[in-house]
């Protein structure tokens, strides 16, 4: 019970940093070195997408695999 | 799916990794710009690659005690996608290089630099642990001899990837007072990713790892229960 309190207060504590993080004031040398364009008009979410569809689905493959071989260590028992 | 609590944990924090590595403030400095954030990924592939050669030697280790086949699978899978990782770990350093320090290095800068150099040769032994185990038909001869040599290959892996490239001139953060991965010198905003993105990429690298091993398990099944 303890352990879960734990838990869902630390979620709670980085759902409420999360906004902080991603909206804080942009500085000078932001606006210089980093692509601060990007994340303006929107379109970095566009690439957060696509990577997250290349992770998502290797790891699908891996856990096919992962079933595969369960099954084949099952059979081979 | 067998114990999978862990496996949920690596799919998790990957997507952490690519969400946060991505969106979070990074701070903004020159030359960087935003590929700061390689270090969630370049940088984790490192991490993957040091612990899947550190589980391999002990595998390897645990062989020329026991003279038991299925650690000499262990060993030599863990070796293999150790090897991978740092193929990636090594492309992704390229790219990143190549936009970041030919800014401001000569080219023959660039070809000197120890970093690379100690890299390539730590790759290259590896392979020809690869090569050496190919070469050798005997099952326990084979298994015998690439355990030892893979003691030597891991005693090569430090000074080559850390400690030589340190004591020279070298372009690479971490060389020359120039701290990599100091912790009292990272940004804690950097932290709050680089760490889960460590440990989630480095599950993905055993989870490949035990899936490749548990194959070879299966196909060496009739020499491993002679």
């Amino acid at each position: 019970m303890r352990k879960r309190t734990l838990l869902l207060s630390s979620a709670s504590l980085f759902l409420f940093l999360l906004p902080s993080l991603l909206l804080a004031q942009v500085t000078d040398a932001e606006k210089k070195y980093t692509a601060f364009e990007m994340r303006s008009n929107g379109k970095i979410y566009v690439l957060v997408a696509c990577i997250l569809i290349i992770v998502l689905g290797l790891i699908c493959y891996l856990v096919r695999l992962d079933g595969k071989i369960s099954k084949l260590e099952k059979e081979t028992k | 799916m067998r114990k999978s609590w862990w496996k949920i944990a690596c799919v998790v924090l990957l997507v952490y990794t690519v969400i946060g590595g991505l969106l979070f403030r990074v701070p903004a400095r020159e030359i960087l710009g935003e590929t700061i954030r390689n270090l969630y990924f370049h940088v984790a592939m490192w991490t993957v690659m040091f612990t899947l050669f550190t589980v391999s030697v002990v595998y390897g280790l645990k062989y020329l005690r026991t003279q038991n086949l299925r650690d000499d699978i262990y060993a030599v899978n863990f070796a293999k996608t150790g090897i991978v990782f740092g193929v990636l770990g090594y492309s992704t350093g390229f790219m990143w290089a190549s936009y970041t320090w030919t800014e401001y290095a000569t080219n023959t800068q660039i070809f000197k630099e120890p970093k690379l150099l100690g890299t390539a040769i730590a790759l290259l032994i590896y392979f020809a642990y690869m090569v050496l185990r190919g070469s050798i038909p005997d099952l326990d001869k084979r298994a015998k001899i690439s355990a030892v040599y893979s003691i030597f290959a891991y005693a090569m892996l430090f000074p080559t990837l850390y400690i030589l490239p340190r004591m020279m001139e070298s372009l690479h953060p971490g060389s020359q007072g120039n701290p990599a991965l100091n912790p009292n010198d990272s940004d804690p905003r950097m932290q709050m990713v680089m760490l889960p993105a460590f440990v989630g990429w480095t599950l993905l690298g055993v989870w490949i790892a035990t899936l490749k091993v548990r194959l070879d398990l299966i196909k060496e099944k009739s020499i491993l229960n002679a």
